[in-house]
């Protein structure tokens, strides 16, 4: 590309006129060489990925299947599913191996689930949704979206060395930051760029500046983290650059109804009800290509029933089996309603269609969850679900056993089919080579 | 936890609590000279959510608004200031900083502001002027830098800001978006540490003058240096004894140090995690936000009066009975509250004193404890217990060994249980839980008079609470006992001058500053326990000044990775 050409002339070029009703020609050293290409009317629309991560596991015997590979029934608990069962892959019997550390119940599966290895402090690993999108995320307005569907800043996005990617907990303001003024319809005829855009592109520069100077002067430990900083400050600048730059028109892109639901999700009736505004929110914003990555934490173990006493956590422990039944009963209705929850997500996404397809048709989801019986903190035998075949990357509708090899396996392979440049992922036991390939198409 | 403290962290008999401040091991720093001494690692600080809320505040005045959200501070070894030096900035995190430095940058400079804030009026209103975006920018850099800018820092800004008012036609919208600029700077949002070779001890290295400025004031006020502070700096007092004594002194004694007490507790007591703390309304009628809010607040003030207003002991915080309500806090604590202050005025907060033989006595008794560290639905003597080893004393309860066995609970019968104790006495039964659990649930049973929203309380399910305890061997009677027992605990009192000490540091201490934090621990007993004067001799320790060498030789670090951009804009500027 043109040498010479550097970003502060573009804004230069740019107050030249006002109005300007072409699509600018792309400029590509604003965009990272990993993007792929960008929407253009009548191509391929790009593929999305998502997580989803439920807390405390099924139980034992109402899950698996009970046949493998095509063709599986939906056991008692995903029954719910069957809507989209030619649509899901079941990968069963894999493991979380602790390699001689302590199980710290609840947070070793997550970081194995998300991580592929148990922390090492400032040298931790990066989430793989991370990994993802520095791939697939670099063009569009937001590398990310993270959601918390029980409140709360946390979510289970991390970036190499432990910074972790807030959290949106209210519908209301996730509007904002995705549909609100700084919002540019991509089907809109005349595209005038922002001067308040271009003015905060411009005065970022003296940030950026600064690195030179910056990465000189910090000692080795601190510049990973000063250099994951200057990344994250490139990333508000593509932002920017992006917002200038006329959108490329995308045909099924709406601008949702504004949202004023503020509260978070502290209770069931709060949840669903968010659930099904962040599905709709996230449907829009991936149809008018504002992000291809989303990460939605369910993180409901605190969830009680109205005027319970007990939350869903409490009751996994302290519930007993019912004779009759033969599992906990609250427990149950708590595993139905996060299914139930994960179906009604899922139909939202495949109901907003974009020509041919939907949103979910293009949208790999990656659902994972922290032990496989939570009432006795099992590690092995866990269920782990793929949702969608990423724009035909995977194959679906398989159920897949992969008995005593690490849960990481699906980890891979969901990074492999995703562009990611890797032969191995994880650590010590959980670290694998092996994708499943049983399910890459 | 590291691999050496795991190692620690035997199982022996009942005694499986592991003290963890202090033992982590690191490799000794080679470089001083002086062999009595060993310098630990300079620290990079990220910011914290509430040093952001206090130099905002000190810089453009309490009116600002931030909207916006902090990305999660990150607590390691007990305290956020310790995670604050491993954490970095994500590019949702990026975005957030993006906005509130936007929304604070703007307000600065509005028609309500500028007049105070700006201290120059530009030749024309729709130009730039660089004169006084010169003044106005270098005076606000040397603030949010704390140092002076380079001359090349504030060409840098200047040309932004003369940009920007291009652009938007607007000086002030030009000089507000360069100001924004400045707020999401690293030099703004991380506290370097810049480290040089230390003339009075050969071979050894110092944070330079500014360094020790940041230093001191992010421990006594959690905020940025005043100008004050970064004059003393620039004459280089601080590297002198009677220089630095002099700023301690002042600073000591100014307003500040309410608000740099106030974030060690709030860190210490995790109050950080009243943000996604949320009681059932059904259940818990008068655990209203307000009233959460209330009680976050009672004993923040109930810690303050015993180490600031009356400089007592500071293990009174475990047993005083003299704390301050609300009207939303009597409810709860069934005493009424009026809103009248002593001369009639409206005053939210009443100082109130429990009577010898209430069963509410010092912090741990308060709602804010109690409630803090019990589920949304009830209470819970082993959040509780634990909480209090983890907090009051900094012991660590090991989680549940790799090859626990779960399924010695498949049967388990508890649910026919009505009160805590009854419910958990199925873990005795099982060895492998019940010992952790007999040196946790004893503590929270003392607790148990308490429920889920710190509510007083006699009976659960119907069945009398027994709110006997023991805590290593010293049996209680009730919570009342509980405080008296953790005011006698030597380890109440290494734990404050560790944490203290490692909030100074933004680090763990090292196992070689164990004798540093003897000889602290000594005075403070010596003192009668003041935390003033504990926090005095920690701002004059040679240990928060002298480092190890700069962490990486200029052969060794690498190139930034955007490098040709950075060298096309370069030669832009020539």
């Amino acid at each position: 590309m043109s040498k010479g050409l550097n970003r502060r002339t573009v804004l230069r070029g740019m107050l030249g006129g006002t109005a300007v009703s072409v699509a600018l020609p792309f400029l590509d050293c604003f965009l990272n060489t990993n993007g792929t290409a960008l929407a253009a009317t009548g191509g391929e629309l790009p593929v999305v990925f998502g997580s989803w991560f439920q807390n405390l596991g099924f139980n034992p015997g109402r899950w698996k299947p009970a046949t493998l590979g095509a063709n599986y029934q939906n056991n008692a608990e995903m029954k719910v599913l069957d809507p989209f069962r030619d649509r899901i892959n079941v990968i069963s019997g894999t493991k979380y191996f602790l390699d001689g550390r302590p199980l710290e119940t609840h947070v070793s599966g997550v970081q194995i689930a998300t991580m592929g290895s148990l922390p090492l402090g400032v040298n931790s690993d990066p989430s793989l949704d991370t990994t993802i999108a520095d791939v697939i995320g670099n063009r569009t307005r937001f590398k990310s979206i993270e959601i918390a569907l029980s409140g709360g800043r946390q979510s289970l996005s991390r970036r190499k060395g432990g910074a972790i990617n807030p959290s949106e907990p209210s519908p209301a303001a996730l509007y904002t930051r995705l549909f609100g003024p700084e919002f540019r319809d991509p089907n809109s005829a005349e595209f005038t760029p922002d001067p308040q855009v271009m003015a905060r592109r411009s005065v970022l520069s003296a940030v950026s500046e600064e690195r030179k100077a910056v990465m000189q002067r910090v000692g080795a430990s601190d510049r990973a983290r000063l250099d994951e900083y200057f990344t994250s400050l490139r990333q508000v600048e593509q932002q920017l650059d992006m917002e200038l730059q006329k959108p490329a028109p995308m045909a099924a892109c709406s601008i949702p109804e504004k949202i004023e639901q503020a509260e978070p999700g502290r209770n069931v009736a709060a949840v669903e009800r968010n659930n099904q505004l962040f599905a709709g929110l996230l449907a829009h914003a991936i149809a008018c290509g504002q992000t291809r990555v989303f990460n939605m934490n369910f993180g409901t173990q605190g969830l009680r029933t109205p005027g319970g006493v007990r939350d869903w956590h409490s009751l996994t422990h302290e519930e007993p089996i019912d004779p009759q039944l033969g599992y906990q009963k609250d427990v149950t209705w708590f595993i139905e309603f996060a299914t139930k929850t994960f179906a009604s997500f899922l139909t939202t996404l495949d109901s907003y269609k974009e020509g041919p397809g939907s949103v979910l048709d293009r949208t790999l989801v990656l659902w994972q969850t922290d032990h496989g019986y939570a009432r006795t903190h099992t590690m092995d035998d866990l269920p782990i679900l793929t949702v969608g075949s990423g724009n035909g990357r995977l194959k679906t509708g398989l159920h897949v056993v992969a008995t005593g090899d690490p849960s990481t396996r699906v980890g891979l392979t969901v990074q492999q089919v995703m562009g990611v440049p890797l032969n191995s992922w994880g650590r010590l036991s959980n670290e694998t080579s092996k994708p499943l390939t049983d399910i890459i198409a | 936890m590291s691999e050496a403290k795991m190692k620690k962290s035997r199982l022996i008999g009942a005694a499986v609590v592991v003290a963890v401040a202090a033992v982590t091991a690191v490799t000794l720093l080679p470089g001083s000279d002086d062999h009595k001494f060993s310098a630990g690692p300079s620290v990079t600080r990220r910011l914290t959510a509430e040093q952001y809320r206090n130099i905002v505040q000190d810089v453009f005045g309490g009116d600002i608004d931030l909207g916006g959200r902090f990305e999660p501070d990150m607590r390691v070894d007990g305290l956020l200031a310790v995670g604050a030096s491993q954490v970095s900035i994500t590019a949702a995190g990026m975005e957030q900083y993006d906005a509130m430095g936007r929304a604070v940058a703007a307000q600065a400079v509005d028609a309500n502001h500028r007049d105070m804030l700006v201290p120059c009026k530009p030749a024309s209103p729709v130009a730039a002027d660089e004169k006084c975006a010169r003044e106005f920018l270098s005076k606000v850099g040397r603030l949010l830098y704390r140092r002076p800018l380079t001359e090349e820092q504030l060409s840098a800004y200047l040309t932004a800001a003369s940009e920007a008012t291009r652009i938007t036609g607007d000086f002030y919208q030009g000089l507000g978006l360069s100001l924004a600029s400045m707020l999401s700077s690293p030099s703004f949002l991380f506290v370097e540490q810049i480290v040089e070779p230390d003339p009075e001890h050969k071979g050894g290295f110092r944070l330079d003058d500014y360094s020790v400025a940041a230093q001191l004031s992010f421990f006594l006020w959690n905020s940025a240096p005043d100008s004050m502070l970064l004059s003393a700096a620039a004459a280089g007092e601080l590297q002198t004894r009677r220089g630095l004594e002099r700023q301690v002194k002042r600073m000591m004694t100014s307003p500040r140090l309410e608000q740099g007490v106030r974030a060690f507790f709030v860190d210490q007591l995790r109050f950080d995690e009243f943000e996604v703390l949320a009681k059932d309304a059904a259940l818990f009628p008068k655990f209203s936000a307000q009233a959460a809010a209330d009680a976050r607040e009672q004993t923040m003030k109930t810690v303050l009066d015993v180490v600031l207003t009356r400089n007592a002991d500071y293990r009174e915080i475990f047993t005083t009975r003299k704390t301050f309500l609300t009207p939303e806090l009597g409810a709860i604590y069934q005493v009424p509250i009026f809103k009248e202050g002593p001369n009639g005025s409206p005053d939210e907060w009443q100082p109130y004193e429990f009577a010898a033989d209430d069963p509410r006595g010092g912090i741990l008794t308060q709602v804010a404890f109690t409630a803090l560290h019990s589920p949304a639905g009830r209470g819970s003597p082993t959040l509780r217990g634990k909480a209090v080893r983890e907090i009051a004393l900094c012991q660590t309860v090991p989680p549940p060994p790799a090859d626990v066995s779960f399924t010695e609970f498949e049967n388990n019968t508890a649910h026919g249980a009505s009160t805590a104790r009854e419910r958990l006495a199925a873990h005795a039964t099982v060895p492998s839980c019940s010992g952790c659990h007999k040196i946790i649930d004893p503590i929270g049973f003392a607790l148990e008079n308490f429920d889920g929203a710190g509510e007083f309380r006699t009976t659960e399910n119907g069945s009398p609470i027994d709110p006997t305890g023991e805590i290593d061997g010293i049996s209680y009677r009730d919570a009342g006992g509980l405080g008296q027992a953790i005011y006698d605990n030597p380890a109440a009192v290494t734990c404050v001058v560790d944490r203290l000490s490692a909030r100074a540091l933004g680090r763990t201490p090292m196992k070689e500053e164990r004798k540093w934090l003897r000889e602290l621990r000594a005075d403070f007993e010596k003192s009668g326990h003041r935390l003033p004067a504990l926090m005095q001799e920690i701002a004059l320790s040679d240990a928060l000044y002298r480092v190890g060498p700069p962490k990486a030789a200029p052969a060794n670090r690498l190139p930034p990775t955007e490098e040709i951009i950075t060298a096309e804009l370069e030669r832009h500027h020539e």
